[in-house]
């Protein structure tokens, strides 16, 4: 994995407010919301570092205002980040020209809007068609590939409706596969879901599983649903006041929460419930002896519990091809769900 | 002042109003004041003292500075006029090669630009008319003068009315179904059968050519001030003097410019109708969910794309109310376009509202209004209209309106061929009804006339001669016995009161603007009569909505009639007050009493039904009578809306009373048609336009910063 990771950002800032630059100058990197909104400034982002590697989604967290889309925005460059550097593939977003940024986000970048920003004067199919429109293809390439998306997005049959004929799972499916129709490599969606009821929002989810079981893209995902992150992430970054508190794989943000703040975001997620075998698995010690029964390493804990607490020896973690990559202890089971919970009380 | 702001409003108000009326009583009207009739430069009077400012002398009567201010700003409008002729007629001269005379010749640019102007927007309306009425002028324009003798075939035979009337049935059809289908029908037959169909074809082209470049303006600036904030800021006080501005006022100045004739009357509309139209872009992009624009953007959008694929078709209805707007302004003007030598339906209505032929303009007014009314209409349908998807339909269903046209053009040329076997020693009537061979209703209105006089004429005079002495003479007398100390404190006062220093400075500014003028004496007349329309306007409109908005159906009915009656040009309100009333200052003040009652109305009615019903509810689970309902929820709640009607009414009104100058009172109004008539008016018409404009601006920062704050306050913002 020495390749350059897609998304690369150092130390971005991105301060709202008239005389923002020069207050984040002054302040030599030390950023305060507080003394910062008391001269009018508003804090959207503050110091973010991280990368991004390929076909990683990394899930982005945090409460209402707390700079997820500010933070998307910048490496989308919707906004330009205050300070710091971005980089996609190796590439200095700040040093390109208009002409590349536009052929980057045509080839390259897709976004799916938390409130679906279609287009009201273009049926479903002319909004999946609209990206390709603009990059110049041809209107018959346009038109089979936009068809393409929405058999992918499943809603062949009502490529002719308007979006204001469309209920907001549908819309939201018409944002996703416009996202799509460049075939972009870099996937950012800015909470996609969170206008759907349960039901379609858990059918969005698997299907968004799947999609991206084919598609291997790399995946900037915002969330306000601790759930969805367990879900899908990778990894996940939890963000406060616009400082990225901490970024890691879901186990450990449960289990080891880096800040008071994590911990307490993360307090009331039922573990079993979300995390997987493999998140609570050890590595594979040939010295002891197994049970004979075996589960795989993306089981949801809940799920296996009974069966491997109802072992005395260490199960065998097996992944889709059935090798075993590692042994999970009863004992640990028992201090997943029960343990973490007396600590709390 | 600061220890003034501790006190509740009410007393602030009573301490300001003491102040005024001592100031009122305490300054006497000095000696050998007389409310000023002839203009002070004619008269050389060795009572005057005069001084010399950029060249120009202005003498005026000295009078203590606390009653009236001496004019400094009275070499204003002088030095405009001649700055304005030194442009045109000696500021840099160019050769141009005349084709005419086929020589060099010696011009200066702006004249040039004026008349290259001038020439093509005449072109195109004369195109225009030529399509609908026929004529010769487009053919010899590409050709010559001989050319089209020797061939006269040539010459534009003009479209049968038929073929017209048809294609506005199926446009009324499309947009917006049978009724609007039948609407257009009633409304082109009326208009041919009344024998108006030639000059409602000229107001027709004029409209065709002066909207599409207001709208082309309009948006080109809405554009360019949704890009860069600064061309917002400097645009919006000028659009705001624009829409002010009585439309008199450019009347000269354009005259001065472009000359007389269509094309400036085009011009005229073109100005007064682009800054609506600006506005609307701005708003309809305004609202353009940042998420769509960003979407645009990730798509790869460059600026154009994002422009023409994104932000207008999404901003799309927003832009097409402002055509709609565009449109209504154009009809408005086409009566006053016509005191520049506009043709049409506008010059007629003049012709006979000053030949006193009450039945002829009540005819023009009619068709006006019918056409106003129809392109209104269908406008808006045009603008609620969603786009519709056609790829499934078939060749027929997709070109049916076309084909339906095409049916109805030989159908129409069928008509008129017959038409012209049938009628062969009379006019075609299938062709086209001549101007005065359409039925004409003019002697029955003659004889209504005549009959209201007869059957009135005691009461109408007693009414008449009660209200000039009685209420309007002393309101007069009162508003010209304001010191100018006096109306500065009342105005400037109020303004601190309601909007702290910035809001009185701004107002001050604009009564300091017309106190230096030399009109301030007109100024003071102009607004007894607005004052008095409005509060008449006020105290009907505020009834007649409460009463309306108590129910569902009247409401809507309410509505409605505003809508239509809202659309009728400003000049056609004069018409039937003039029947009632004769030529006197009543009959203005009547009519600025309709058609400033209808901004109040509407704005009652829409404050009081948009109160949330949850309050209704909570009102009524509180006990409170229907009465107390009224006065104590739905009026506070509602207040700030109305004061914004109220502000409409004042800027509708202060328009009527500037016409009502056509029919003789002696404001700014008449003073700005005078100057209509004087080869040297236009700066002093652009001067006293700008003097009318700057006492609506000041009404308006007093009304909407007031219905602002307490808008904030209620938490209705
Ligand atoms: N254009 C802007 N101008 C000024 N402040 C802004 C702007 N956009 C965002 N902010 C501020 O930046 C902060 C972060 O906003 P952001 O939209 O990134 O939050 P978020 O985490 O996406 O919240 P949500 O979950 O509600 O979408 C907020 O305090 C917001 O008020
Ligand atoms: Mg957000």
């Amino acid at each position: 994995m020495s390749s350059t990771p897609v998304i690369k950002c150092e130390s971005v800032y991105k301060i709202f407010g008239a005389n923002a630059g020069k207050m984040l100058q002054e302040s030599n990197g030390n950023v305060d919301a507080k003394t910062f909104q008391e001269s009018g400034c508003i804090v959207g982002v503050n110091n973010a570092s991280f990368e991004v590697s390929e076909g990683e989604m990394l899930v982005v967290m945090g409460l209402s205002g707390s700079g997820k889309s500010t933070l998307l925005r910048c490496i989308s460059k919707l906004t330009d980040a205050t300070s710091g550097k971005i980089f996609i593939e190796g590439q200095d977003l700040s040093a390109l020209k208009n002409k590349e940024l536009i052929e980057l986000r045509r080839n390259k970048m897709g976004m799916v809007f938390q409130s679906f920003a279609l287009l009201p004067h273009k049926t479903v199919l002319e909004n999946i068609a609209f990206p390709l429109q603009i990059k110049g293809i041809n209107a018959k390439d346009c038109i089979s590939k936009a068809m393409d998306m929405v058999k992918l997005v499943g809603l062949d049959g009502r490529e002719n409706y308007f979006p204001r004929e469309l209920s907001g799972g549908q819309q939201q499916r018409v944002g996703i596969a416009r996202s799509l129709a460049v075939e972009p490599d870099i996937w950012f969606l800015d909470e996609p879901f969170s206008a759907l009821d349960p039901l379609i929002r858990k059918e969005m989810q698997d299907e968004f599983l799947r999609l991206q079981g084919v598609l291997k893209k790399t995946i900037m995902f915002i969330t306000h649903d601790f759930d969805e992150a367990l879900k899908l992430a990778d990894r996940i970054a939890i963000m406060k006041d616009g400082i990225i508190e901490q970024l890691d794989v879901p186990a450990n943000i449960v289990l080891n929460p880096a800040t008071e703040y994590v911990r307490k975001f993360t307090q009331e997620v039922p573990r079993e419930k979300v995390l997987k075998i493999k998140s609570v698995m050890d590595p594979e010690d040939s010295s002891l002896e197994l049970s004979e029964l075996n589960v795989s390493k993306d089981a949801i804990i809940e799920e296996v519990a009974e069966k491997i607490l109802s072992q005395d020896k260490p199960v065998p973690v097996i992944d889709s091809n059935k090798k075993t990559v590692g042994i999970v202890k009863p004992s640990k089971i028992i201090h997943t769900v029960f343990g973490a919970r007396k600590e709390d009380s | 002042m600061e220890i003034l702001k501790k006190y509740p409003k009410s007393i602030q108000w009573l301490f300001l109003l003491i102040v005024f009326f001592t100031l009122c009583n305490t300054i006497d009207i000095p000696e050998g004041y007389k409310f000023i009739r002839a203009q002070a430069e004619h008269i050389k009077d060795p009572n005057q003292v005069a001084y010399s400012f950029l060249g120009v002398e202005v003498r005026y009567y000295p009078y203590d500075t606390l009653w009236r201010l001496p004019p400094f700003i009275a070499w204003l409008p002088i030095w405009l006029n001649d700055s304005m002729d030194f442009l045109l007629n000696d500021w840099i001269p160019i050769e141009i090669y005349d084709a005419e005379i086929q020589e060099y010749e010696t011009r200066p640019l702006i004249l040039q630009i004026t008349r290259i102007i001038s020439a093509s927007i005449l072109f195109l309306i004369q195109a225009f008319r030529e399509i609908l009425i026929g004529g010769v002028e487009t053919v010899v324009a590409f050709t010559s003068w001989d050319w089209i003798d020797a061939n006269p075939w040539a010459e534009l035979p003009g479209l049968p009315w038929t073929i017209v009337a048809a294609a506005a049935i199926i446009l009324g059809y499309k947009l917006n179904g049978k009724g609007l289908a039948i609407f257009s029908a009633i409304t082109m037959i009326y208009i041919s059968v009344f024998g108006q169909w030639e000059p409602s074809m000229q107001t027709l082209s004029f409209v065709m050519v002066a909207a599409p470049i207001s709208f082309l303006l309009g948006m080109v600036l809405g554009i360019w001030a949704y890009r860069r904030k600064r061309v917002e800021a400097i645009l919006n006080p000028i659009l705001n003097v624009m829409q002010t501005m009585p439309h008199y006022a450019y009347l000269v100045p354009i005259m001065v410019l472009f000359g007389i004739g269509d094309h400036a009357g085009a011009i005229a509309t073109i100005i007064f109708a682009t800054p609506p139209m600006v506005r609307l872009t701005l708003l309809g992009l305004r609202k353009v969910s940042p998420e769509v624009i960003e979407a645009g953007k990730m798509s790869g959008c460059n600026d154009f794309q994002l422009l023409f694929k994104v932000l207008i078709p999404t901003a799309r209805r927003d832009i097409l109310i402002g055509v709609n707007q565009v449109i209504m302004q154009c009809l408005a003007m086409a009566v006053i376009a016509s005191f520049i030598g506009a043709k049409g339906l506008g010059w007629n209505l003049l012709l006979a509202l000053n030949q006193l032929r009450i039945g002829l303009a009540l005819e023009a007014g009619v068709c006006i209004s019918l056409i106003a009314v129809l392109l209104d209409k269908m406008s808006l349908a045009w603008a609620n209209k969603q786009t519709d998807y056609f790829a499934n339909l078939t060749f027929f269903q997709r070109n049916k309106f076309g084909l339906f046209f095409v049916g109805s053009v030989i159908l129409g040329l069928i008509l008129a061929y017959v038409g012209s076997i049938m009628f062969k020693q009379g006019f075609n009537y299938f062709y086209e009804v001549p101007h005065n061979k359409g039925i004409s209703t003019e002697a029955f209105w003659n004889a209504g006339v005549d009959w209201v006089w007869d059957t009135f004429f005691h009461s109408l005079k007693i009414f008449n001669t009660w209200l000039i002495v009685e209420v309007l003479q002393p309101m007069r007398a009162i508003y010209l016995r304001m010191p100018i100390v006096a109306t500065f404190v009342l105005v400037m006062g109020a303004g601190y009161i309601i909007g702290g220093i910035r809001s009185a400075l701004v107002v001050g500014g604009f009564t300091l603007f017309i106190a230096l003028s030399p009109w301030w004496d007109r100024a003071l007349v102009t607004a007894y009569m607005a004052t008095f329309g409005v509060i008449v306007s006020v105290i009907i409109g505020t009834i007649v909505g409460s009463l309306c908005a108590q129910h569902n159906y009247s409401t809507k009915i309410i509505i409605a009639i505003c809508d239509i009656l809202q659309t009728f040009p400003s000049f056609v309100y004069l018409i039937p007050v003039m029947m009632l009333f004769g030529v006197t200052d009543t009959s203005v003040l009547i009519a600025v009493i309709i058609y400033a009652t209808i901004p109040a109305t509407r704005y009652t009615v829409e404050g009081l039904r948009s109160v949330p019903s949850a309050l209704h509810d909570a009102g009524s689970m509180s006990g409170v009578t229907r009465l107390q309902r009224l006065f104590k929820i739905e009026y506070p709640l509602a207040f700030p809306h109305i004061m914004l009607g109220i502000n409409q009414t004042v800027v509708f009104a202060l328009f009527m009373v500037i016409i009502g100058a056509m029919i003789g009172t002696e404001d700014l109004g008449q003073y700005i048609l005078k100057a209509l008539s004087d080869a040297k008016g236009g700066g002093k018409g652009l001067i006293l336009g700008l003097c009318v404009a700057f006492i609506g601006l000041a009404v308006d920062n007093l009304i909407r910063t007031w219905a602002e704050k307490r808008k904030k306050h209620l938490g209705i913002a």
